[in-house]
């Protein structure tokens, strides 16, 4: 579960499709502050610890200074990279990497986006005679998600340009045609004013990227109730009244499905009293689907939040590996789980982008019975 | 009785009014240029092709500069159109700046209206200059192309000034005279104006300090505003001392307070503060402290910063605070962001207006007036409500009138953004027409119809 105490829901503000719902932190984390490394246009190629390599286009970097005792940290401020005229390819070791004592560097989105990529990575564990010799050598490898940066999804560059800021603002929840798209909570105001213009460089998922051609959304204009009024002070009660009730409209409906959307926690780094860890979704299909990475204090308190909505598409993927690998990677197993015949679970796989894990003759044979089923 | 087609004409015009107050074409904080442009082109059109009439008589009203011009080019655009308004006309380019006529002249020649009318406004125009010498010298091409554009014949030594200047080798006329001199004379270009001479100065040379500190006694009060800073920065004192800066109209001087770091408007605050004060007691004239008590709530949200090429609207919401605080016995401004300096106002944080607007309405003054562009986000339409509510509820007969002035003219609804129907919005360029914009507004409340707003207009006409 995602702990959003310590920040106040503040109204939103809309422009085209995008709604953006500012948080409020009235107490602001002092003894972690975050930065970011701009990076250039060129491709990124992290090494993680098994010696697989992670490649992806990886605009910038954030790094967190900490203090031991609690003290306030200072932002190292935000640098930008020395701009390259060659194409190259940058690299890094590990996506969270101690820069320095107390500070360290780590890709936003790219933390948890890797986690859902490795996931199942190894392939099958046990050498059922379905799956290719490829797919018991070299596992998922090489296993790609595409994603679609800020800048492509329309308007979202506008609806950040035009966002005003709120005093003490901490985080933002941000919705395309009422789907949540990301959030994105740091521990500090000052960090949140350094970073509010890198969400346009963040990852979106296709399905946002299509909500935004063609959803447009409407202010929730505030209604206040004449018949409850008599005095100024009434009006008072029922104005705050009236704010009281969207944010918790927007706690319990609009952000429910990101609140519980951990499923599986990994931590990844611990950072004096904070952890850096990173989470995946449950793969329910037709609900949301949050991946993303987390930077809690030692009470489980939010200090940093940053999530990525799976599609449909990737969602389904997950679910399959997810389902295979409870399975123990047997296709019986997981085809009388999943409620069909293992034809028809090969050809779903094949659809999902997993027809390589497949020898060729028997996906053939599952494509074959599925054709004669189905008329 | 009015029929439906003159609410809907009443409307029209209003709507009209409000665009060409606040519209520039320039960039919003929400809108671009090219959108500012393309919609006020469109409601230029429309009022001209539908109200033929009353379009030319807005000229009268306190339109901005870019909305006039525009009028102006489709009033003498359009073929065969009425006479009468030729002294309107007159009387509006006289109130403008010489660079705009200029450019507005060189517009009619790229559009080929070269009338009859044309050429006599032009004619008059250049006739009525103080000295057509010294425009010759610091505007050259554009009087040049107007001169040729209007078939004007021009005696004596102009004529060769502008269309051969080698012909002759010495000029009678000092500024020409000085002219001719700067091209080996180091000395002479101080005579020139400002702009002429930095061009002569870099051709010599010269170094800035230098030239600064020679040419300070040329500069005009504008040019002197402009360059205080980066004089200063440079060691040089060109101005502007205090009687410069409370000669300036309320929303430039508010604009050049604006555009000082925070530490030199404390710095200064006293020179400053005096200055607004001064120069809002001058705009309020005679009205001086009789308007009662009054409670403003100022916009001072991110949006008023306006955009990096017309950062207007806190500027106006500053100016309109010192007027109001001239023109009424007992004053209360309310900023948005709760700071309570007015000199040290910035554009940051979200527009909470319904609850600043409670704040005013608590203290039940005769008047509330409210500066904002309109975009009220915290939450979204709660100032509607308020003011419905208020309205309904606690003081149905309406014994504070509330008026909401708007500077930014919103590109997609031809208009400036309203906040609620239930109180009449204006649009606001200079603080000087607060008044008479309250005046206005009546009209948008719908008490009064069409044949008293073309009376309102003939008789504003009549007045100019």
């Amino acid at each position: 579960m995602i702990d959003l105490t310590g920040l106040e829901t503040r109204p939103a503000q809309t422009w085209g499709a995008v709604r953006l719902v500012p948080l409020v932190r009235p107490e602001p984390i002092t003894d972690l502050r975050l930065d970011a490394k701009v990076y250039g246009d060129e491709l990124s190629l992290v090494s993680l610890p098994d010696k697989s390599h992670y490649v992806a286009f990886v605009p910038h970097a954030f790094v967190a200074s900490w203090t031991g005792d609690g003290t306030p940290a200072a932002a190292y401020g935000t640098q930008l990279g020395d701009p390259r005229r060659q194409v190259g390819i940058r690299l890094h070791r590990r996506m969270a990497r101690r820069a320095d004592k107390n500070r360290l560097r780590f890709l936003p989105l790219h933390l948890a986006l890797e986690g859902f990529l490795a996931l199942h990575f190894g392939g099958p564990e046990i050498a059922w005679e379905e799956w290719s010799h490829r797919a018991i050598t070299r596992g998922l490898s090489p296993r790609a998600e595409e994603a679609y940066t800020g800048a492509e999804i329309r308007g979202l560059d506008d609806a950040l340009r035009v966002f005003e800021i709120y005093p003490g603002q901490c985080g933002l929840l941000l919705y395309v045609a009422d789907a949540l798209a990301s959030a994105f909570v740091v521990p500090h105001p000052e960090d949140y004013r350094a970073l509010h213009p890198t969400l346009v460089r963040d990852l979106y998922g296709e399905l946002i990227w299509e909500y935004a051609l063609f959803h447009p959304v409407r202010d929730f204009p505030a209604v206040l109730d004449e018949s409850r009024v008599s005095s100024i002070a009434g009006l008072r009660a029922e104005a705050v009244r009236q704010e009281r009730e969207w944010a918790g409209f927007h706690d319990s409906v609009m952000a429910a499905g990101l609140l519980g959307a951990p499923d599986r926690v990994e931590e990844v780094y611990r950072l004096g009293r904070f952890r850096l860890s990173r989470f995946l979704p449950s793969f329910e299909r037709r609900a949301e689907n949050h991946i993303g990475e987390t930077i809690t204090d030692e009470d489980g308190r939010l200090a940093y939040l940053k999530t990525f909505r799976l599609s449909e598409a990737q969602t389904r993927r997950g679910y399959l590996l997810r389902t295979l690998a409870a399975h123990d990677w047997s296709m019986a197993g997981a085809a009388a789980a999943l409620g069909c015949t293992e034809a028809a679970l090969g050809v779903r796989l094949a659809v999902a982008g997993f027809g390589y894990l497949l020898r060729q003759d028997v996906l053939d044979g599952y494509r074959k019975a599925a054709r004669r089923t189905q008329p | 009785m009015d029929t439906y087609a003159d609410l809907v004409a009443c409307e029209d015009v209003l709507l009209f009014v409000n665009a060409a107050i606040t519209g520039t074409g320039q960039r919003e904080f929400h809108g671009t240029g090219h959108e500012q442009r393309f919609s006020l082109d469109f409601l230029h059109r429309y009022v001209h092709g539908n109200y033929p009439d009353i379009y030319p008589a807005i000229l009268a009203l306190d339109i901005n500069d870019h909305n006039a011009a525009l009028i102006i080019r489709n009033v003498l655009r359009a073929p065969g159109a009425g006479s009468g308004d030729g002294r309107l006309i007159a009387w509006r380019l006289g109130r403008m700046s010489p660079p705009r006529v200029y450019r507005l002249f060189g517009e009619l020649r790229r559009d080929g209206v070269n009338n009859r009318r044309t050429r006599a406004i032009m004619r008059d125009w250049l006739a009525g200059r103080r000295d057509l010498a010294f425009d010759a010298v610091k505007y050259r091409s554009a009087v040049k192309a107007a001169v040729r554009h209007a078939h004007l014949p021009l005696e004596g030594e102009l004529g060769d000034f502008l269309f051969a200047p080698r012909s002759r080798t010495r000029f009678e006329t000092p500024v020409l005279e000085a002219w001719r001199r700067a091209h080996y004379d180091k000395t002479a270009l101080y005579e020139l104006p400002y702009t002429v001479a930095e061009g002569f100065a870099a051709r010599h040379g010269i170094d800035r300090k230098t030239f600064l500190e020679r040419i300070a006694p040329r500069l005009t009060r504008l040019e002197r505003l402009r360059l205080a800073e980066s004089g200063r920065a440079g060691g040089v004192r060109t101005g502007p001392d205090l009687a410069d800066l409370a000669a300036m109209p309320l929303v430039r001087l508010a604009s050049y307070v604006l555009a000082l770091p925070a530490a030199t408007r404390e710095e200064r605050r006293g020179e400053l503060t005096g200055a607004l004060r001064r120069s809002a007691a001058r705009a309020a004239g005679a009205r001086a402290g009789t308007w009662g008590s009054v409670a403003a709530v100022l916009d001072d949200s991110f949006s008023s910063f306006g955009s990096p090429v017309k950062r207007r609207p806190l500027a106006v919401a500053l100016a309109c605070h010192y007027l109001l605080e001239a023109l009424a016995g007992d004053y209360t401004g309310l900023w948005l962001s709760r700071r309570t300096d007015p000199l040290k106002v910035r554009p940051s944080g979200p527009t909470p207006l319904g609850q600043r607007i409670i704040d005013a309405l608590e203290r039940r003054p005769d008047r509330l007036v409210i500066v904002s562009d309109g975009w009220d986000n915290a939450p979204p339409g709660l100032a509607a409500e308020v003011l419905r509510v208020w309205r309904r509820r606690l003081d149905p007969a309406g014994e504070v009138g509330v008026v909401h002035l708007n500077p930014v003219y919103d590109a997609d609804e031809f208009d400036v953004r309203r906040l609620s129907p239930m109180v009449p919005t204006a649009g606001i360029r200079d603080a000087e027409d607060l008044p008479a914009l309250v005046e206005l507004a009546t009209f948008a409340e719908g008490r009064t119809g069409l044949g008293e707003l073309r009376a309102y207009l003939a008789d504003r006409v009549a007045q100019r």
